[in-house]
């Protein structure tokens, strides 16, 4: 639906130096055209100076920006077909809604400006509230009207800060819905920084994960969560349960013999990254299963377990001290108790292996770590 | 004892107006006098004549346009330089900018005494006649530090992020300027201006200084015809002062109030 298709958004070598600290390592990154793509990444990893320089909000230090073929790395913020949802909306608080809608428009000298800015208004449903002053709406309403202000002017590329951020729970999952769709709508792409790697991966086509100014990784959510390509992806995606293991030899059928502690196991060859045989061997808490129904076994304690509803979650020390995390659906299956010994499961291939030398707590949050 | 305490803070609020009211309030009265003598300080009998003709008093109106156009000029002149000033110093950060903080104090803390007298020895040493045109310099001197109080206690308090939303938006830094950032410090530069004005048509120290006999503005004059005399007119100069500064405040408030009825 885009009236003219733009090209990818190209990011080459992009990187920006502040003076006591390195804000982006030059990095690489090409953003399909009408795609949404998520940055995903802590507080401090870079993503929002990122999009400020896509943006032209900050001069990048090194590095080009293209839409297509035509690089914007110099261009005046003014001058680029790109509009910002900031995170606190900054919506100009002396104007009514309409007219903050119809800036954009106003400054190319747009005729039907304040026809195009009722039509964006209904689009997101705020039609009735046109000669209202931001302040009298609600926070979900104002976040709205951002994106109607930004939308309205046709950008090549939206550029969304944080746009959920300041939302209640129950208003973020509904906005969130509500964005994917008008992104699949108006087809432009969309670029979004969060660090909700749950919002990240619920909208996004692709997700950018990145860590203190560097990409860890690009790739499909699916992709993201299945085969993390560092630690710090494994644990800021998801939980994840990183047993340090040793690679033996080879089983046959594409399946490697690994010594998990003297506990023996078997891991798909696949993933394994090439020359490595320190390694830690990583399922996601509900791939483990508390029972013999998978090849791998292991056989702990239950020191803790917690009920959700959906699913039970329960922590489960292995022999050498080490607590997993083993997430059960509520299916009808006996509970176990805390204190019981019991089998966990896994089938080879449905865990991702890393590299050992590396931070195992790399990505996880101050407290996840102090209650292990 | 129930209907004291209950009505006791309204009460106080009755007799602090009374007490701030009460001088203007007999100015206004007696406007509408018709002394005795030279001395305007006893109720005789009321007249209209005085309203009549203002400027009966010969000087008086003179005395009047020469604050006026002073105030005028020294109050746009230190609203423009004191608004460029505030924006630098909320916007921007550059060296000497915490010693260009503390100076702009400087005049708001010395003596006016002090200022107007040093004043004229700077001038005398420059070689420059007393007159209007020091007095506008004066006034533009210490009005100036007033202005950048109230326009930067505005500036910083606006949100940077709007003027990075207008040029995101395609505005031009000049339009921004215009159609975002002007409109909304008006309100601490409109608050600056009447500031400038009001401290400006008020003054007598530091003028009475830098004055000559072509330049008496109307609190000179005031203070002058004092020594002989308080003409009636004095009396109606400062009850329409009152009522234009009245005029201008519920103007104000009534402009603010529909505001935030539509915000």
């Amino acid at each position: 639906m885009a009236e003219n298709p733009s090209g990818d958004l190209r990011l080459v070598q992009l990187s920006k130096q502040f003076a006591d600290f390195t804000a982006c390592h030059p990095l690489d990154l090409t953003i399909p055209q009408g795609s949404f793509f998520a940055l995903l990444g802590p507080s401090g990893c870079g993503k929002t100076t990122t999009l400020r320089m896509i943006a032209g909000l900050e001069e990048p230090t090194g590095g080009s920006i293209f839409i297509g073929d035509t690089d914007i790395t110099h261009t005046k913020a003014y001058r680029r077909n790109v509009n910002t949802v900031f995170q606190s909306y900054a919506l100009f608080p002396h104007m009514t809604i309409i007219e903050n809608v119809a800036f954009g428009l106003k400054r190319r000298g747009d005729k039907e400006a304040m026809k195009k800015a009722q039509e964006a208004l209904d689009l997101v449903e705020l039609g009735h509230r046109a000669k209202q002053k931001p302040n009298q709406l609600s926070g979900g309403m104002q976040q709205r009207v951002a994106l109607a202000r930004a939308l309205v002017n046709r950008p090549d590329v939206l550029l969304l800060d944080e746009p959920l951020g300041a939302l209640d729970l129950k208003l973020r999952r509904q906005m969130q819905i509500e964005l994917k769709r008008i992104q699949l709508d108006v087809g432009i792409t969309f670029v979004h920084v969060t660090h909700d790697q749950e919002e990240a991966m619920t909208m996004a086509d692709e997700v950018a994960v990145m860590n203190a100014g560097r990409l860890e990784q690009v790739g499909t959510p699916t992709e993201l969560y299945d085969h993390p390509a560092s630690t710090f992806v494994a644990n800021f995606l998801g939980q994840s349960n990183l047993l340090t293991s040793r690679i033996v030899g080879d089983a046959g059928e594409g399946l490697l013999d690994v010594d998990c502690h003297g506990y023996p196991i078997r891991i798909a060859a696949a993933h394994v990254p090439a020359g490595v045989r320190d390694v830690f061997v990583g399922v996601r808490p509900e791939k483990l299963r508390i029972g013999h129904t998978g090849a791998n076994q292991l056989t702990g304690t239950i020191t803790d377990d917690s009920f959700t509803g959906v699913s039970t979650h329960y922590l489960v020390q292995l022999p050498w001290g080490f607590e997993v995390t083993v997430v059960q659906p509520n299916d009808g299956s006996p509970r176990a108790k805390v204190g019981e010994k019991v089998d966990i499961s896994w089938d080879p291939g449905s865990e991702f292996v890393l590299d050992a030398r590396q931070d195992e707590d790399a990505g996880l949050l101050d407290e996840e770590i102090r209650h292990g | 004892m129930a209907w004291i305490r209950k009505h006791l803070l309204l009460f106080a609020a009755l007799v602090v107006l009374g007490y701030l009211l009460i001088p203007n309030l007999i100015v206004a009265i007696f406007s509408f006098n018709k002394p005795r003598g030279r001395y305007n300080y006893e109720w005789n009998e009321f007249s209209i004549d005085a309203w009549l003709n203002p400027c009966g008093n010969p000087g008086i109106c003179e005395a009047l346009g020469l604050s006026l156009r002073i105030g005028f000029t020294a109050s746009l002149v230190a609203t423009i330089l004191g608004t460029l000033v505030a924006f630098a110093l909320g916007r921007h950060r550059f060296r000497g900018r915490s010693a260009t903080n503390l100076l702009i104090f400087m005049p708001m803390a010395t003596p006016e005494v002090v200022m107007g007298s040093s004043l004229l020895t700077l001038f005398v040493m420059a070689g420059i006649p007393s007159g209007a045109m020091n007095i506008t310099i004066a006034h533009i001197m210490f009005c100036l530090s007033f202005v950048v109080v109230a326009v930067k206690a505005r500036v910083s308090s606006l949100d940077p992020r709007l003027e990075e939303a207008a040029a995101d938006l395609g505005a031009t830094p000049l339009q921004t300027f215009l159609r975002v950032t002007l409109p909304l410090a008006a309100p601490g530069i409109a608050a600056g201006a009447l500031l400038a004005f009001s401290l400006s048509f008020d003054d007598y120290i530091i003028t009475n200084f830098n004055a000559s006999p072509s330049s008496i503005t109307f609190p000179m004059y005031v203070w002058g015809a004092a020594q002989r005399g308080t003409p009636v007119e004095i009396f109606v100069v400062g009850t329409v002062m009152f009522l234009l500064a009245l005029f201008i405040v519920i103007i104000g408030q009534i402009l603010s109030a529909r505001r935030e009825r539509q915000a």
